[in-house]
């Protein structure tokens, strides 16, 4: 029989190395004349351990990692094809911790998977979610998407089912769907999985989105920086073009949709629903004001629905196992799962989905396993480079979108970037106020001048200038710029600068040898 | 990619380039990307062709290409090294690494080798966050950069 090996294709696990390790492996089997076929999958997650090659085997899947192309004859030597002991074998798959305690309902699929292979999509529970609403009434797929509480996975947590309503209710001619895959938040990776994991999932969802509004054209709005991701999709879409997934009649049925990739050019601010509209319309990446919503005036002013890539990855299961199911899953008015992405300094880095309610303690400190560095963590960035920045004290935080807020926080797109005792928070500010300043579409006074002028007043804190009259000045042009900016660009960059000062006032302390040398 | 055309060649390639594009939705962006993967930058040639073809003003073409971060109005080193700069990166060392190969390159970002082998570029998040520090070689992925595969980096760069 042949024996499968799977060896990631994830852009993580290319990055250090899986080419050359599917290679070597490759070679191997040529060299020896086995009988096995390698198949190029998503990535399970667990970054710490690629490039992690599984063997499927008659009592499942057997995980060796990370593996590197010296280790490849020594594999064979120890015939892992058949889950032969090595000092690489972590056992089955799905025994390793960090995935046993997940709860994958986004991402069941995304490393079991080949990831342009819809007979394995089919064969994992795709397209159940779309025949189902193919089944149903409109008003009913969106009532099942509105009762399964499914929030705004991007970061603002705005329920989908409502927004999907205001689309449907409106007449227009033409509707859209947009998804929102302009993931530039660092410390997030979850969108770039998906799409290169298990990209049919996207298309699913936003054909059932299609289904549910009237929108019979989609666009998949993302960055240059990800040009897998790009391929993949572009690669699945064609695909499920040709299989009639997408195009005059979805699965046979009466409802029309396609779709297409777009690339942004390397703006943050594009992210931004407002800005990513006008991006798509090839304007300048310029946030719009509201009203009007883009549910009413989006894309080319018509009715638009604009959701994330979790968002709407997560509507398939959704309509295949009903509303109740995901519900279930969370805590307060947080529900289903949430795919945790744990980055930076931290020792098991990777995604973790899991119900809303861990404490964000057992996430770095017993899931992420404490920093790489193996030095105390410092500090937790939560939710990209608008998010605040927590210390120890606030590690009893549950993660849900209230408790954070409640914490002067927010979850974002649910990715933590772990720093160890040698970051200096006052840099940190500085860079968030810098970062904001490059990034600023320009538009509104706040952020535009606002990050500028706080780049320079953390600069002569760091100098030890007036450090007590430029901290309060800095404090103050946070409140301005979280009030007065026109999107969450300027308005939440305040976060992680104000909560470096109020967790870490030491670092803002005027450094003695700073002092010494004015 | 330091591709040298004359400049009527220019004209024609991003009349062809437009004709193709222009009936999507939204056609400019696409435009860019397709002239920039032509020429390796946006050729100031090709605006006035893109604006008259799309039926914008020349300004407003402009106020699109310096908007965005990767349209460039002039040719790269062979090779373009983009590094990343964001947090997950500097919780890594990022930093360190940053200033390791602007030494081993003898350039500062936004800057080209004089030999014209290497342009060094910053990059905000490749979403390779739990394999920090990250790189991106002319499209190929680097991840877990240190002081020894920086080396190697550089030195593949500069062949």
């Amino acid at each position: 029989m042949t024996v499968t090996v799977f060896i990631p294709r994830d852009a993580a696990a290319l990055a250090v190395g899986a080419d050359k390790v599917a290679n070597a492996i490759a070679a191997e089997i040529e060299r020896r004349g086995l009988d096995a076929r390698i198949v190029r999958n998503g990535s399970r997650g667990m970054f710490w351990l690629e490039p992690l090659v599984e063997i499927r085997t008659d009592h499942g899947r057997i995980a060796y990692g990370p593996v590197r192309p010296s280790d490849v004859t020594g594999l064979f030597d120890a015939d892992f094809l058949a889950g032969g002991a090595h000092p690489l074998c972590l056992g089955p798959t799905q025994d390793i911790p960090f995935l046993r305690q997940q709860t994958r309902l986004t991402f069941a699929r995304c490393g079991v998977t080949d990831p342009l292979s819809l007979e394995d999509y089919r064969h994992y529970a795709g397209l159940q979610g779309l025949e189902k609403a193919i089944a149903m009434a409109p008003a009913e797929i969106v009532a099942e998407v509105t009762e399964s509480g499914l929030r705004g996975r991007g970061g603002a947590g705005f329920p989908t089912g409502i927004k999907w309503k205001t689309v449907a209710d409106a007449k227009a001619d033409q509707k859209y769907i947009v998804c929102n895959a302009d993931e530039g938040d660092s410390g997030t990776f979850a969108d770039r999985m998906i799409m290169e994991g298990d990209p049919f999932v996207l298309i699913e969802g936003m054909a059932i989105a299609g289904i549910a509004t009237g929108a019979t054209r989609g666009y998949v709005y993302t960055r240059s920086e990800y040009p897998h991701a790009i391929a993949a999709m572009e690669a699945a879409i064609a695909i499920a073009r040709k299989a009639g997934i997408l195009g005059p009649s979805v699965l046979g049925s009466a409802y029309a949709f396609d779709m297409e990739v777009r690339s942004g050019a390397g703006a943050y601010v594009c992210g931004e629903e407002t800005s990513l509209l006008n991006s798509l319309e090839g304007k300048r990446g310029v946030v719009r004001a509201k009203p009007p919503l883009p549910a009413l005036q989006g894309f080319l002013g018509q009715p638009t629905v604009v959701n994330n890539v979790m968002s709407l990855a997560s509507v398939p299961i959704i309509l295949d196992r009903g509303a109740a199911f995901y519900r279930d899953f969370g805590m307060g008015r947080s529900r289903g799962t949430i795919p945790i992405q744990i980055a930076g300094n931290v020792k098991h880095g990777g995604l973790y989905e899991t119900a809303f309610g861990l404490s964000l303690g057992e996430i770095v400190d017993h899931i992420g396993g404490g920093t790489a560095s193996g030095r105390p963590v410092k500090a937790v960035q939560v939710g990209g480079p608008l998010g605040a920045y927590f210390p120890r004290a606030l590690f009893d935080t549950p993660f849900d979108y209230e408790a954070f807020a409640a914490k002067d926080g927010l979850i974002g797109h649910a990715g933590i970037v772990v720093f160890d005792d040698t970051v200096d928070m006052l840099k940190q500010a500085r860079f968030a106020m810098e970062f904001c300043a490059v990034e600023s579409c320009g538009k509104c006074t706040p952020c535009r001048i606002g990050s500028t002028r706080g780049v320079e007043t953390a600069d002569k804190i760091a100098r030890g200038l007036e450090p007590e009259k430029n901290r309060a000045l800095l404090a103050d042009l946070c409140n301005t710029m979280k009030f007065g900016s026109l999107c969450a660009l300027g308005g939440f960059t305040p976060y992680p600068v104000l909560s470096a000062m109020t967790h870490f006032p030491d670092d803002f302390k005027p450094a003695p040898i700073a002092q010494a040398a004015e | 990619m330091n591709i040298h055309v004359a400049d009527g060649d220019i004209g024609n390639r991003t009349l062809a380039i437009v004709g193709e594009l222009k009936s999507l939705e939204g056609p400019l962006l696409p435009i860019l990307h397709a002239i920039q993967a032509e020429f390796g930058y946006v050729p100031q040639e090709s605006l006035a062709v893109i604006a008259r073809e799309l039926n914008l003003s020349r300004a407003e073409v402009h106020g699109v290409v310096t908007f965005y971060h990767d349209y460039r109005d002039h040719p790269t080193g062979r090779h373009v090294l983009k590094l990343c700069r964001a947090e997950a990166c500097q919780s890594m060392g990022g930093d360190e690494i940053a200033e390791r190969i602007k030494t081993l390159l003898g350039i500062d970002f936004h800057q080209t080798t004089l030999d014209g082998a290497v342009t060094l570029e910053p990059i905000f998040c490749l979403g390779l966050c739990a394999c920090a520090p990250a790189a991106m070689l002319d499209g190929e992925l680097h991840g877990r950069l240190d002081t020894a595969s920086v080396a190697e980096l550089v030195a593949e760069a500069r062949r």
